[in-house]
């Protein structure tokens, strides 16, 4: 596709040259990775198409608003109504337009689905959304974290997801789009990070007091150094268990990561299964209370349901 | 005693100004002040009421008042009052968001919560929806030749259950606190677990009442267009306001009915102990999102298309010209009102369903851009071979062409699910849905309001203050919202009190400088309506037609009789005043006159409205026995009602005959003023058609339109 490669490029430099010098605030303006990057381009690509719609209106506008002002050189004819030719070409080039703009929008769809595997043994994270942190389990590596997301480069990684509280949107800005948290449910987020270093990842829906806070690093290692990471973490941290789960339901913003030498095995699914009664028998769900403590300021005592 | 069990849950804790005493900071200080305006400015209400003795004028000729034109008016004013309080509102969020670069400003977490909650909730349901529904009621039964809607009582019962609802959110200000759901109140955040207390409550009877006011709206407007048009009104010669007046109503009656439903669940989960959207027990919040969506997405083209019919109008006119594509921007409508329904889903591409569903949402999403766009160049076309006027409604029509293109273009955007995970829940949809709403629909509702109130009051708006507030509006929104796109692009979630990023400060600087604008244009239209009631013995237009005008409602007296039309006009063919004026053949004194039954006014409505809202504070505060007790009332108002037979009076045809010779021959007796003196005040509403004004010696005097009997 060199028009879309043409396109994508023209579009890239208008966003670059627009604001040089500007700062891009860790987003995907400065993509870490393939999903993040084939977005913006995507973006890039579409602006480009729908110029073909915009640039017409500010030429031709003002030209219209100058010849036919009144005391302007321009014919009145104040009964022009229609003609054939403009109806086929205002009808016509927005259909073209849509024509092309959803085939895009169909590749990029499906080629950028959130659930599709990137690559072969992709490195599993289970993710459980909490008021106002985020924890990160890792079932290969045995080792769990709070509000820091480690990762290997270059290795496809899948997150799964679920809340353990309200709904909320997961995102890494730099490696790929939100997909939503919701309790007794898992979704998944596919990425590969192609570049070292940290990127701010964050929920997006809005969750309490604390939601403008509640922000965790992800942090892109060399394979070595991710297997470094781990071995230090089994060995220097604390283990995480069901009552130690229960302590981070309370909505809390957790100002440094936390680190856990060992989780118990299944937590994820005990987590889901406490919301979705009869579908994780098997995961003995009786091990985690219901649900955190609500208090989010109110002044109200939280009513028993009637 | 059980106090509890005369005022519920509120107690002293409850008032905001509680807050303040117990706990004083700037925050609380902010609220307390909004709550002494609300309390302030009803006593002041009531002052000047009693002062002047208008209380029962008030009662008499407004709130009991069945007459469509005067509902449609009060209508426009609670949207008015609305938006002073919730553009206030967004003023100050934006202050917050630039003082909280550094520190943590001057806003707890929790006020800026209910901010942007009330913001949003205010401005849809009860700035937004009223405006509309004021305007449509007022224009469109003038512009089908029709003496009043098909069932006036039920037209003030929706008004008064919208004024209701609009009352418990001010009733919010004082006391209790209102929802930090947003305005869409997703579950499970807005369930009993994590939202104990009378916030969720407030904004789902609020909501409620303001629905089932939109429903009842959508069935009378439809009705009234399909069946009181005029002799010679066909569909197909109607004006296009009215043409998108019967779309938006079609999808009023389609549309509020899944969030009546949506909000219903949730009180059941709040009040009752289901389990439709919890987290446990087989709730599910995704079908909330749905629901809510399946209204939320047809909402925006109910607002959208009346403003639509509103740019028809004024291009139109201002261009002194037929309107390009007449049926071809009808067939637009339609596709947009049968599209809207078909794309939901593109609110929520991040809820985790599958790509083939995602592409084809997203793709449906697009397609509505192309009746969209058709629009967007049949008004561009009606200016070709026009004689334009940049009057303000017109400047207003110009901004709009220009922002709106753009805003499509970022909806489109929008609509691909790999853009819009990344820009989801961040400022980019924020400025995109501003984008859409303020130069489509804020802006078109003002400019509505400078064309048609003429029409309404019978004199002319001010129009250097006019031009002034355009050139404040139109800057203003462009600074506060174009930063937004960038600021969401890189990164900025939505309803965040704080950031700690110095790269968004120049943004956000930019922003705030662009409300504080915003409030200037506001500010200047408040002047404007001041200073055009001061001199309105200069700007009368009472014989009707200051602008030129196209449809019937131009060709009557401003404002207009109680009946609307003397005789019942019948037309045969589009633009028929335009085309009689030309023609000759307009204000002709009719061959006979009959007499003609108007609807008495009565109480039934404001008591309606009165119950509902008692109702809904009771609710709110568990007050059980005022709760029983208004809703029984409700239904005991509705019963005697019924048993009323005696529900209209005759208007003699004698009366009506002489108030319109005497309109005919005032009418007569004024010469026509060509377009060059539109704005002066020698316009007294009587206007020489362009199109004749080519040798215009004799038509100085108004001879040319003279009527030949």
């Amino acid at each position: 596709m060199t028009l879309r490669g043409i396109v994508g490029l023209l579009a890239a430099a208008i966003s670059g040259i627009a604001l040089p010098g500007t700062a891009y605030a860790g987003s995907f303006l400065e993509p870490a990775g393939p999903i993040a990057s084939a977005q913006i381009s995507h973006f890039g690509v579409i602006s480009a198409l729908m110029l073909i719609v915009i640039v017409p209106m500010f030429v031709v506008l003002p030209i219209v608003l100058w010849r036919y002002r009144r005391g302007g050189k321009g014919t009145y004819r104040p009964d022009w109504e229609f003609n054939w030719g403009l109806e086929i070409l205002i009808w016509g080039v927005p259909v073209a337009l849509v024509v092309a703009l959803g085939t895009a929008l169909w590749r990029q769809t499906i080629e950028g689905d959130p659930y599709r595997a990137l690559g072969p043994d992709p490195l599993v994270v289970e993710v459980v959304a909490l008021d106002w942190k985020f924890l990160f389990l890792y079932p290969e590596q045995g080792v769990a974290t709070l509000d820091l997301l480690a990762l290997p480069e270059g290795r496809p990684i899948t997150l799964k997801l679920t809340s353990g509280t309200v709904m909320q949107s997961f995102i890494i800005p730099q490696l790929a789009g939100q997909i939503y948290a919701m309790a007794g449910m898992q979704t998944q987020l596919n990425l590969i990070a192609d570049r070292t270093g940290d990127f701010t990842g964050r929920n997006t829906q809005y969750n309490g007091l604390g939601f403008a806070t509640q922000s965790f690093t992800t942090r892109v290692m060399s394979p070595d150094a991710f297997e470094g990471w781990v071995a230090a973490t089994k060995a220097r941290g604390t283990a995480l268990d069901a009552a130690g789960y229960t302590n981070l339901l309370p909505p809390a913003v957790v100002n440094e990561p936390v680190l856990y030498s060992q989780f118990t095995p299944g937590l994820f699914n005990q987590v889901m299964a406490r919301f979705a009664r009869g579908m994780f028998q098997h995961d003995g769900h009786a091990a985690i209370p219901a649900s955190p403590a609500p208090a989010q300021g109110h002044d109200h005592k939280p009513e028993a349901a009637q | 005693m059980n106090w509890e069990l005369i005022f519920g849950q509120i107690t002293w804790d409850s008032f905001v100004f509680a807050g303040m005493i117990e706990n004083p900071s700037l925050s609380e200080a902010i609220a307390s002040g909004a709550g002494s305006i609300a309390v302030l400015g009803a006593l002041a209400t009531v002052i000047l009421l009693t002062v002047k003795g208008w209380w029962v004028p008030l009662w008499r000729d407004w709130l009991t008042s069945v007459d469509h034109k005067k509902v449609g008016i009060m209508y426009i004013a609670i949207a008015l009052v609305m938006f002073a309080r919730a553009v206030i509102e967004a003023a100050l969020m934006r202050a917050q968001q630039l003082a909280a670069t550094e520190g943590a400003g001057f806003l707890s977490a929790d006020h800026f919560g209910q901010l942007f909650s009330t913001h949003g909730t205010i401005m849809i349901f009860f700035v937004a929806m009223p405006f509309i529904t004021g305007l449509m009621n007022y224009v469109m039964p003038l512009q089908i030749g029709a003496r009043d809607v098909s069932f006036p009582l039920l037209n003030a019962i929706s008004l008064m259950l919208t004024m209701a609802g609009a009352v418990l959110i001010m009733v919010s200000l004082v006391v209790g606190q209102f929802s930090t759901g947003g305005w869409s109140a997703y579950p499970p955040f807005t369930g009993i677990e994590f939202s104990p207390g009378e916030g969720v409550d407030y904004w789902i009877w609020a909501v409620s009442l303001g629905s089932i006011g939109s429903t009842l709206t959508g069935l009378n407007f439809a009705v009234t267009i399909y069946k009181k048009r005029c002799p010679g009104m066909t569909l197909f010669r109607m004006p296009l306001f009215t043409w998108t007046t019967l779309c938006t109503s079609i999808l009023m009656i389609f549309a509020m009915a899944p969030l009546t439903a949506a909000t219903v669940m949730l009180a059941l989960d709040r009040y009752a102990g289901f389990h439709f959207f919890t987290n446990g027990d087989g709730g599910n919040m995704m079908n909330y999102a749905n629901l809510f969506w399946l209204f939320g997405h047809p909402e925006v083209y109910i607002l959208i298309l009346p403003a639509f019919g509103v740019w028809s109008e004024v291009v139109a006119t201002f261009s002194s010209k037929r309107i390009y594509g007449y049926t071809s921007l009808v067939y637009a409508t339609m596709c947009i009102a049968v599209l809207s329904f078909a794309v939901w889903l593109h609110h929520f591409f991040t809820m985790g369903q599958s790509a083939n569903v995602n592409a084809i949402f997203g793709i449906a999403t697009m397609i509505i851009g192309v009746p969209t766009g058709v629009k967007v160049y049949d008004w561009l076309l009606t200016m070709v071979g026009g004689r334009i006027r940049f009057s303000t409604p017109m400047l207003f029509h110009i901004n709009f062409l220009l922002t709106f293109i753009l805003g499509g273009m970022t909806g489109v955007l929008l609509a691909n699910p790999g853009v819009d995970f990344q820009v989801h829940n961040t400022l980019f949809l924020v400025a995109h849905f501003h984008n859409m709403i303020i130069p489509g629909v804020l802006f078109g509702m003002f400019a509505a309001v400078q064309f048609w109130f003429p029409k309404v009051f019978g004199f002319r708006l001010h129009e250097g203050l006019g031009r002034a507030s355009f050139w404040c509006f139109a800057p203003g929104f462009l600074l506060a919202f174009f930063p937004l796109y960038w600021l969401g692009m890189m990164g900025a979630t939505r309803r965040t009190y704080m950031w700690s990023n110095p790269d968004y400060v120049p943004w956000l600087a930019l922003a705030m400088l662009g409300a504080a604008l915003i409030l200037a244009g506001f500010a200047l239209m408040v002047m404007q309506i001041v200073v055009s009631v001061r001199q309105r013995a200069q700007l009368a237009a009472p014989l009707g037609d200051p602008w030129d005008g196209r449809a019937l409602e131009w060709s009557i007296p401003s404002p207009p009789p109680a009946w609307n039309f003397a005789v019942l006009p019948e037309v045969s063919s589009q633009d028929p005043f335009y085309e009689a004026k030309k023609a000759g053949t307009a204000y002709r004194s009719p061959a006979a006159y009959e007499d003609i039954e108007v609807p008495r006014n009565t109480a039934t409505a404001p008591l309606i409205g009165l119950f509902a809202c008692a109702w809904a504070f009771a609710l709110v505060w568990h007050i059980w026995w005022l709760a029983i007790a208004s809703f029984v009332l409700i239904w005991v108002v509705v019963i005697v009602r019924s048993f009323e037979t005696d529900t209209e009076e005759t208007v003699p045809a004698a009366t009506v005959k002489a108030a319109n010779e005497a309109f005919l021959a005032a009418v007569r007796a004024t010469p026509g003023v060509t377009r060059d003196r539109e704005m002066t005040s020698d316009n007294r509403g009587r206007a020489i058609p362009e199109s004749l004004e080519a040798g215009a010696g004799a038509l100085a005097s108004g001879a040319a339109v003279e009527v030949s009997r």
